[in-house]
């Protein structure tokens, strides 16, 4: 059994976790270095960091998936008392009532909400269901927080904000009294994620205590109430929200200025690639496109904006190579292409940036090295007769990992070591260091810290400045907004023609994405509607 | 309470020692059964180690055994690299075999050179088809290569027994279910005279080699282990799944197809049903065993028909049944697999404690 540490109630009555001088080291790597951080009842506190600023190793600290080596986690008793929280137990760190939102959520696909949310709460041998009272309480729950799901829905039908909303409701069921949530707005609209916001302030306001985990810095200001930054391991600030300031907050967690990202003002050249009325019907709005007709430029970045699956899938495949149009053209250069495959889209100068980096973008097993030449190794710079230039593959990697500071132990090492950021670089090398002419960058900065995306964007407005195309698909308005040359939005597989982006209001942008308005051909016909009532 | 973190680097000795230990571990506890059996445990692992290694007679007994599953060994190995879950290297050994016998039983006739090369290459050819259409179903229409390639085992096995009865029945047999021998000069000639072992066990080596430098050093190997670990980056980046595919299979499927070759020419002369005792499937483990490594697969292969060999030798001379044998490479299977486990994860037992 574990040691209980009473503290006088006097001094800490609102005080429900409390974490102290916790440490952890893989091996010469010191994870977490003595962090301090408490969270009182109704608080939402913001956990900041850059990827592999010790988040997520505090957190599994939190939750019993790993032993501190030094420090300890206190958390409240439902009478009060302070107890010390057994470390390497997660059942102790549920029993205490604490709940996790994952960032890829934990729920089974083929079951009902309702099922998902009752799965390991009931006896494992019973004769008869019976979910009169779990129906009661989660409607109580429901009413109570304004997070309203149809429950008899099988998951797979959900959208990824009602499953989110699920698996709140999850921890909510199991009495959680903190609620953690790793990365929640990162699959969400903008309209998602304020509402997701409005909900969590509603259940602060009930006493729940919540600790974000983020990394964008708006969306922090915007709901927390208490800000921590974490950097390399160690806490190195923390401040109320309200004296907290955008800037300030970006340096500290990358520990140095941020450059920010701005276009320079350059005229569009001759169209790279021109979509004519192209339509690919698979059946599903998500993997479907219906009569898209789009050009993008020499020198242009085109944005597409769009609530995730509504047929951005369908658009990158076919720009990426890996499928093709059922009816319509696609010109590259005004030639008409005919043979839709990746590896000559590849080698004609397409430079593609995956979606889903980990995924689609490396081979975790194989090198860095491997990983950088894996377009090229047909070319007779790495291979000859069949056999691989190693020479030539790692010294190509020596390069990249230079001029585009991937940080990694050495071309030789397995790419499942490096990080998401790093992964996103090591992509970019691949991709950009052979000049290309068009750039399909789907989600480039999607799950990167304010460091990482700010290189991306850097590497595609110094692509655009050399003359390349870029097309980006983001879900990330302030991303459009900031790098895009024209934006056009994508819903349902239609995509409405490319508006200038300084001509662009951002809650119109919001309605178009929700279906809600056509594209405007006077760009400043009404901006009165309030684009949260359409989440 | 037990917990495990996994490992970001297995040094060497965990790469190479632990299937050697667990092979080890595995030897050890056959005294179990063996005392079970009421047999003197030493005098058992005495007689299996003579059994295998104990005169040129017993090692080239061992190493004739051997060759068939270093080539099957390496026919698993290629397919499991590319996630290809072939289980029809049996199959594919028939095929091969019948191949070589329907081409090198007269039909046409010529030198060694020539006969010896000509019945390889259809033996390969044979077996190759074999996987090659299941893969296909694989990669175009999702089919579930285990249960095809599983199960056109019986089927080939089956069709095999009808020709022997049938269009490759030996008329001077006395009625036996077996084929036409195969003609002097396109039998594989033996290494040491008077002995068994013969040219199939080089080749087989070779084979391990060459499929060793496919894999490392060339442009096929690196889509291989591309398509393998990652099909969908693999298919991103621009190379072919399903010509990856297809060639993996051609390359399995001929190995498999090649120890069948190897068995009616260098071992048996003949068709029979009876030709392979499961090598087929004795060619997984001996995969396993070896991490899918080719050069690993000499190693394993050689131990497992050591102790098969061993173990052989060992029943006959006190009176336990041999099954002893497959139930060693059993466990050392099982001790390879938890070994390959405990590479990868490190094992925490951790003491209910407080933190301190």
């Amino acid at each position: 059994m574990s040691s209980a540490a009473h503290i006088s109630p006097e001094t800490s009555h609102d005080l429900l976790l409390s974490l102290a001088g916790v440490t952890k080291r893989f091996g010469a790597l010191v994870a977490n270095d003595a962090i301090d951080l408490t969270v009182h009842k109704g608080e939402i506190v913001a956990l900041l960091g850059e990827n592999g600023a010790g988040k997520t190793t505090l957190m599994n600290i939190l939750f019993g998936h790993y032993v501190a080596d030094e420090g300890t986690v206190t958390v409240a008793r439902r009478d009060g008392g302070l107890e010390q929280l057994e470390p390497g137990a997660p059942q102790a760190a549920l029993d205490a009532g604490i709940g996790m939102v994952h960032q890829h959520f934990t729920l089974a696909e083929n079951l009902t909400g309702l099922d998902n949310i009752v799965l390991g709460t009931e006896p494992i041998f019973r004769l008869r269901r019976d979910r009169t009272k779990a129906r009661a309480k989660l409607n109580e729950l429901m009413a109570g927080s304004g997070l309203n799901v149809d429950l008899d829905q099988p998951v797979h039908k959900l959208t990824v904000g009602e499953k989110q909303r699920v698996e709140i409701l999850k921890a909510l069921y199991r009495d959680a009294r903190l609620l953690v949530l790793d990365e929640p707005t990162a699959v969400l609209t903008p309209q998602e994620a304020d509402s997701l916001f409005a909900i969590l302030r509603k259940l602060a306001a009930t006493g729940l205590a919540v600790i974000i985990i983020a990394h964008k810095l708006a969306e922090v200001l915007a709901v927390s109430h208490r800000i921590a930054v974490l950097r390399g391991g160690a806490k190195v600030g923390e401040m109320k929200t309200t004296d907290a300031d955008h800037n300030s907050i970006a340096e500290m967690m990358v520990g140095r200025e941020v450059p920010v990202s701005r276009r320079t003002a350059r005229e569009p050249g001759k169209p790279v690639i021109t979509l004519n009325d192209v339509t690919i019907d698979r059946g599903d709005s998500r993997r479907s496109l219906h009569g898209v007709s789009i050009t993008a430029r020499e020198g242009e970045i085109l944005g597409i904006a769009g609530v995730s699956g509504n047929g951005q899938a369908a658009l990158a495949q076919l720009i990426a190579g890996l499928d093709k149009p059922d009816s319509g053209s696609v010109e590259i250069f005004g030639d008409k292409i005919e043979k839709f495959d990746a590896h000559t889209f590849a080698q004609n100068g397409i430079a593609r940036i995956p979606e889903d980096r980990h995924h689609d973008g490396m081979v975790g097993s194989m090198t860095v090295a491997e990983n950088i030449a894996i377009e090229d190794v047909r070319s007779p710079e790495y291979q000859k007769f069949g056999f691989l230039d190693f020479d030539a593959i790692r010294k190509r990697a020596e390069h990249a990992i230079t001029d585009y500071d991937v940080r990694c132990p050495g071309p030789d090492a397995p790419a499942r070591l490096l990080s998401g950021g790093n992964i996103q670089k090591l992509i970019l090398a691949r991709v950009l260091e052979k000049s290309p002419r068009l750039i399909l960058a789907n989600q480039p900065s999607r799950g990167l810290d304010v460091g990482a995306q700010s290189e991306v964007h850097r590497r595609l407005l110094e692509a655009r400045q050399g003359g390349s195309a870029v097309i980006l698909i983001s879900e990330d308005l302030d991303e459009l907004l900031t790098i895009s040359d024209q934006i056009a939005v994508i819903h349902v597989g239609h995509i409405t023609p490319a508006m200038p982006t300084d001509a662009i209001d951002r809650s119109e942008l919001g309605l178009m994405m929700a279906g809600q308005k056509a594209a405007p051909h006077a760009p400043h016909a009404t901006k009165t509607t309030n684009p949260g009532e359409t989440a | 309470m037990i917990r495990f973190e996994p490992r970001s680097n297995p040094g060497p000795f965990l790469i190479y020692g632990v299937p050697v230990l667990a092979a080890t571990i595995a030897i050890l506890l056959a005294a179990i059964p063996l005392a079970l059996a009421g047999a003197p445990i030493f005098k058992a692992y005495g007689l299996m180690i003579t059994g295998a290694f104990g005169s040129v007679f017993s090692v080239s007994e061992m190493l004739t055994r051997a060759t068939p599953l270093i080539l099957t060994g390496l026919a698993a190995a290629i397919a499991f690299r590319a996630k290809l879950w072939n289980i029809g290297a049996e199959g594919q050994l028939y095929m091969g075999a019948m191949a070589a016998v329907a081409i090198g039983s007269g039909v046409v006739d010529g030198p060694s050179w020539v006969m010896i090369p000509l019945i390889i290459l259809a033996g390969m050819a044979a077996g190759a088809l074999m996987l090659i259409g299941p893969t296909l179903l694989k990669t175009r229409l999702g089919v579930d290569e285990v249960v095809t390639t599983l199960l056109l085992n019986f089927i080939v096995l089956l069709f095999v027994q009808m020709m022997l009865e049938g269009a490759l029945k030996d008329p001077m047999s006395m009625g036996w279910p077996q084929s036409e021998p195969i003609i002097d000069s396109a039998i594989f000639p033996p290494l040491l005279e008077r002995m068994r072992v013969h040219i199939g066990l080089i080749i087989a080596l070779g084979c391990a080699v060459a499929l060793a430098v496919l894999v490392k050093r060339t442009v096929w190997g690196f889509e291989i282990r591309a398509v393998g670990e990652n099909a969908p980056a693999a298919r991103f980046s621009g190379i072919s799944v399903t010509k990856t595919m297809v060639l993996v299979a051609a390359l399995s499927g001929g190995l498999a197809g090649l120890a069948g070759v190897s068995e009616v020419a260098g071992t048996r002369g003949y068709l029979a049903t009876d030709l392979s005792p499961g090598y087929g499937y004795a060619g997984i483990v001996v995969a396993m065993l070896a991490r899918l490594s080719p050069v690993g697969v000499i190693a394993s292969a050689l131990f497992v028909a050591s102790v098969f060999v061993g173990a052989d030798s060992m029943s006959r001379a006190i009176g336990v049944s041999s099954y002893l044998a497959d139930l060693i490479v059993a466990m050392a299977l099982l001790c390879v697999l938890i070994g390959g486990f405990l590479t990868r994860f490190k094992v925490h037992f951790d003491r209910k404690s407080t933190a301190g």
